[in-house]
C-alpha cells in the first residue's frame, strides 16, 4: 500500500480509502464529529461525491453525511491499494 | 446504594437510532410521564417498573453521540448523572456500530455513576458479518454487558434486573476507564492539582480537567468562575499549551476502544453489499433520491385527502355541529350573546382543535415512519443542497413539504431538528408554505376573478408565495442569525421496519401535546375572535372587528382593497377557508357560491383581486399554526415576530403587485 500526500475530503472521489490527518475548523466540529466515529486516524471509505452537494462517508460501520464546507475541513491521506 | 424498597433511579442513554426509546416502551409500558427537561424545550420522559419487588424510576435521557459538543441533550445528560445522583446509568448501544457507539461509554465512564452496558441489535451486527461475545466485552470493560434484541423484546427483563443487582452491590464500581493521550498527562496532572479544593460537589478534578483539555465551553465556564484569578491564568497558560488535546483525547478514547474490542469483537467473514448499501444506491442518489421522496410525499397527502379529510369533516358534521346544536336550543331563553359565545366561540374553538386531529395523526405518522425507517435522514441528505441555497438545513424539507397540506404539522415537525438555529428558522418559514386551505381559497376565488385565465394566475401566486418564502429565508438568516452557519453533519443509521408501539406512542404523545398546549390558546384565540365579531351587539357589519377593519381602509387603500376585503383578511385568521365566507357575508351574496363568484367578478378589478390574493397567500398564520409556533418556541416573543413578518410581507407584497397592475393598466379593466 502506498500513500499520497495529505488533501481535503472534499476532493476524494467515491470509492476512495482514506485516513483522517487533521481536522480544521475549531473544536465544536471536531467533538461532534468524533461522537460518530470520525477523528484523526480514523480510516474512512468515501461512498459518494458527486462535487457538489454533500459528501458521504463510511467510518466505523457508521455512513456520515458532510456538507461540503464541512467535508473541506476534514484532511485526509488517501490509501491507494 | 438503596436499601430494598427505596425506589431507585436509572437512567437510560444512548447514541441516536440505537433503539434506546424502544427498550424505554418496553421497560415502562403505560406509566410513562411525559415532561420537559427544565428550561429546556427537550421531553422528559419517565416511567416507573417494579423488578423483584422493588420500584424502579426510569429516565429515557436524550439520545447524544458525546458529551462534549455544546447541545442541549448532551447538557442534559450530564447535568442529570450530576445532580440526580442515579443508582445505575444503562447504556444502550447499537451492536453493528459497536465502537462508535463505546464512544459514549468512554464519556460516560468519567462521570460518577455505574454503567450497565445494553447491546442492542445483535441480530443486525450478525447479518454485517460481526460477531460479538458479550461476556468477553464485559470482561475486558469490567462492567454488566448484556445481550438485546429491543425490536422483539428479547433481553430486557435480564438487562433491567442486572441494572437493580449493580444498584445493590457493595463493592465498588471499578471499570476499565480510558486514560488521557500520553502527550496531555502530565498536563492533566497539573491541571487536577491547581483545580483541586477548587471544584465543587458532584464534580471531579479529573473530568473538569479532561473537560477543560477538550475545550468544553460550559465546563471552561464554570471553572473560570471557581478558580482564583492566579490559578485561572495559570490553567489558561497550560491550555494554550496543549491546544492539540482536543484532537488527541478523542483519538486516545478510540484506541481505548480498540483495546477494549479487540477480543470481543470477530469479522469471521466479510459482508456482502447489505440492504442498506442496496437501498442507499436509489436513496441517496441526487436524481432518484428526490423522485423517491416526492414519491413517498405524494402518498402521505394521498392518505391524508383520502383518510384524513373525510374523518376531519366527520368529526364536525356529527361532532362539533350537533353539539353546536344542541348548545343553541338548551340556551334558547339565555341572552343571545350567551349562546354566541358558547356556540360560535367556545365551541367552535373547540371544534376547530378537535378538527386538527386527524390529519396531524396522518402527518405524524408519516413522520415517524420516516424517522424510524432511515429514510428521514436520506431526505435530509438528498435535499441539503437545495435548502442550503436559501439558508436552511437539510433536515428542514420535510417539515417544509409537509407544510403544503397543513402548516401546524410543520411547524410541529420542527421539532425532528436538533440544532436550534435551523431549528427555529424552520418554524418561522413553515406558515409560508402555502398549505391546502389557502390552496382552497386561491381555487374558489381565481376563477370568481379570472375566468378562463385562472389556471395561470392561481400558479404565479403560488410562484410568487414560494419566492417570497426563499427570499425570507435568506433574509432572515442574513439579518437574524447573522449568516452563522449551521455545520451539516448527519447519520444516516441503517434501515431499519419501524415497531408499531413505537410509532403509536409518537403519534399519540405529539397529538396529545398539540391539544393540550395549542388546543388551549387556539379556544382562548377563536373566544376573542368571535367577541371582536359579535361586539358590540348589531351585526359583522357593525362589530368591532368590521370597524377595526375600516381602521384599516387606509391601508387597505394602498393595496387597492376596501374595506370587506380587510374584513375577510382578518377573518382567515381563524381559519384561511373563512376568507370566502366572509367575502359572502359582506358582499350580501347570500349562501350559493355562484352568487358570490358572480358578486366578486362584477365589483372587483382585476388588480384589486390580484392583491387580495396575494395577501390571501402571505397574510397571517391560522390561529392553529400561531399557537403550534408558541408551543414550539416557547417563546411569545418569537411568535409575534413570525406573525408580524408575515402581516408585513403579505402587505408589502400585495402593495407591489397591486401598483405594477395598476402600472400595466388592469386597474380598471374588469375581466
Amino acid at each position: 500500500m502506498t500513500t499520497s500526500d495529505v488533501g481535503s475530503l472534499a476532493v476524494l472521489p467515491a470509492g476512495t480509502h482514506a485516513v483522517v490527518r487533521r481536522l480544521r475548523g475549531g473544536r465544536g466540529l471536531a467533538g461532534r464529529l468524533a461522537g460518530m466515529g470520525l477523528t484523526v486516524g480514523s480510516r474512512l471509505e468515501v461512498l459518494q461525491n458527486r462535487g457538489h452537494g454533500p459528501v458521504l462517508v463510511r467510518v466505523r460501520d457508521t455512513r456520515i453525511g458532510l456538507g461540503r464546507g464541512e467535508a473541506a475541513k476534514v484532511l485526509v491521506e488517501a490509501l491507494h491499494p | 446504594m438503596s436499601a430494598a424498597g427505596e425506589p431507585i433511579l436509572i437512567g437510560i442513554a444512548g447514541q441516536p437510532n440505537v433503539g434506546k426509546s424502544t427498550v424505554f416502551n418496553l421497560v415502562t409500558g403505560l406509566s410513562q410521564h411525559i415532561g420537559n427537561w427544565p428550561g429546556k424545550t427537550i421531553e422528559r420522559r419517565e416511567g416507573t417498573v417494579t423488578c423483584d419487588g422493588t420500584t424502579l424510576r426510569i429516565v429515557d435521557l436524550p439520545g447524544t453521540y458525546s458529551l462534549t459538543a455544546d447541545s442541549p441533550e448532551e447538557r442534559i445528560t450530564r447535568d442529570f448523572i450530576l445532580r440526580e445522583h442515579p443508582d445505575v446509568v444503562i447504556m444502550i448501544a447499537d451492536a453493528a456500530a459497536l465502537e462508535r457507539n463505546l464512544y459514549l461509554l468512554a464519556e460516560l465512564l468519567a462521570l460518577p455513576v455505574r454503567l450497565v452496558l445494553g447491546l442492542n441489535m445483535l441480530d443486525v451486527a450478525e447479518s454485517q458479518g460481526i460477531a460479538i461475545a458479550p461476556h468477553v466485552l464485559a470482561a475486558t470493560l469490567g462492567l454488566p454487558v448484556m445481550p438485546l434484541v429491543a425490536s422483539r423484546g428479547e433481553g430486557v427483563s435480564p438487562l433491567l434486573r442486572e441494572a437493580l443487582r449493580l444498584a445493590r452491590e457493595p463493592a465498588p464500581f471499578a471499570p476499565s476507564r480510558p486514560e488521557i493521550a500520553a502527550p496531555h498527562r502530565a498536563a492533566l496532572a497539573q491541571l487536577r492539582g491547581l483545580l483541586a479544593r477548587h471544584v465543587p460537589e458532584p464534580c471531579e478534578p479529573t473530568w473538569v480537567a479532561t473537560k477543560l483539555l477538550e475545550g468544553d465551553r460550559e465546563v471552561t465556564e464554570l471553572a473560570h468562575g471557581w478558580l482564583p484569578e492566579r490559578k485561572w491564568r495559570a490553567v489558561q497558560a497550560l491550555l494554550e499549551a496543549h491546544e492539540d488535546a482536543g484532537l488527541d483525547i478523542p483519538s486516545g478514547r478510540y484506541e481505548w476502544i480498540g483495546r477494549m474490542t479487540r477480543a470481543a469483537v470477530r469479522r469471521p467473514h466479510l459482508a456482502h453489499a447489505s440492504l442498506t448499501d442496496r437501498l442507499d444506491r436509489w436513496a441517496v442518489h441526487p436524481l432518484w433520491g428526490v423522485l423517491l421522496l416526492f414519491a413517498v410525499s405524494a402518498l402521505v397527502f394521498a392518505v391524508t385527502f383520502q383518510v384524513g379529510a373525510p374523518a376531519q369533516q366527520w368529526l364536525d358534521s356529527a361532532g362539533i355541529e350537533p353539539l353546536r346544536a344542541w348548545a343553541a336550543r338548551a340556551l334558547s331563553g339565555a341572552p343571545p350573546w350567551v349562546t354566541g359565545l358558547l356556540a360560535d366561540g367556545l365551541l367552535a374553538g373547540a371544534g376547530t382543535v378537535v378538527t386538527f386531529v386527524p390529519i396531524l395523526m396522518v402527518f405524524f405518522t408519516a413522520l415517524g415512519v420516516l424517522e424510524a425507517s432511515g429514510l428521514f435522514a436520506r431526505a435530509a441528505y438528498v435535499m441539503h443542497r437545495f435548502m442550503y441555497l436559501i439558508g436552511l438545513h437539510g433536515k428542514s424539507f420535510l417539515p417544509l413539504f409537509l407544510g403544503f397540506g397543513c402548516n401546524v404539522p410543520a411547524v410541529m415537525g420542527a421539532r425532528i431538528i436538533e440544532e436550534p438555529r435551523p431549528r427555529l428558522l424552520t418554524i418561522l418559514l413553515a406558515p409560508l408554505v402555502p398549505c391546502s386551505a389557502r390552496l382552497a381559497v386561491i381555487a374558489f376565488l381565481t376563477p370568481a376573478f379570472f375566468g378562463g385565465a385562472a389556471l395561470p394566475v392561481a400558479v404565479g401566486l403560488v410562484i410568487i408565495n414560494l419566492a417570497v418564502l426563499a427570499a425570507t429565508g435568506v433574509a432572515l438568516n442574513r439579518a437574524v442569525f447573522h449568516g452563522r452557519h449551521t455545520p451539516f453533519i448527519i447519520e444516516l443509521p441503517l434501515y431499519h421496519v419501524p415497531s408499531a408501539r413505537a410509532l403509536a406512542r409518537f403519534v399519540w404523545t405529539n397529538t396529545l401535546v398539540f391539544l393540550r398546549n395549542a388546543g388551549t390558546v387556539i379556544v382562548v384565540l377563536s373566544v376573542l375572535v368571535w367577541a371582536a365579531a359579535y361586539l358590540p351587539g348589531a351585526d359583522l357589519d357593525h362589530s368591532y372587528l368590521a370597524r377595526f377593519g375600516r381602521a384599516l381602509a387606509p391601508l387597505g387603500t394602498a393595496l387597492g382593497l376596501d374595506w370587506r376585503m380587510v374584513v375577510a383578511l382578518l377573518a382567515s385568521f381563524i381559519a384561511k377557508e373563512n376568507a370566502i365566507a366572509t367575502l359572502g357575508i359582506l358582499y350580501s351574496a347570500g349562501a350559493s357560491g355562484v352568487g358570490l363568484a358572480q358578486t366578486l367578478a362584477a365589483q372587483v378589478s382585476p388588480a384589486t383581486a390580484l392583491s387580495f390574493l396575494t395577501a390571501t397567500m402571505l397574510f397571517i398564520p391560522c390561529v392553529a399554526t400561531v399557537a403550534a409556533m408558541r408551543q414550539e418556541t416557547h417563546s411569545w416573543r418569537w411568535t409575534l415576530f413570525g406573525v408580524t413578518l408575515m402581516f408585513v410581507l403579505a402587505i408589502g407584497a400585495a402593495a407591489v403587485v397591486y401598483h405594477i397592475c395598476r402600472l400595466m393598466g388592469a386597474g380598471f379593466a374588469h375581466a
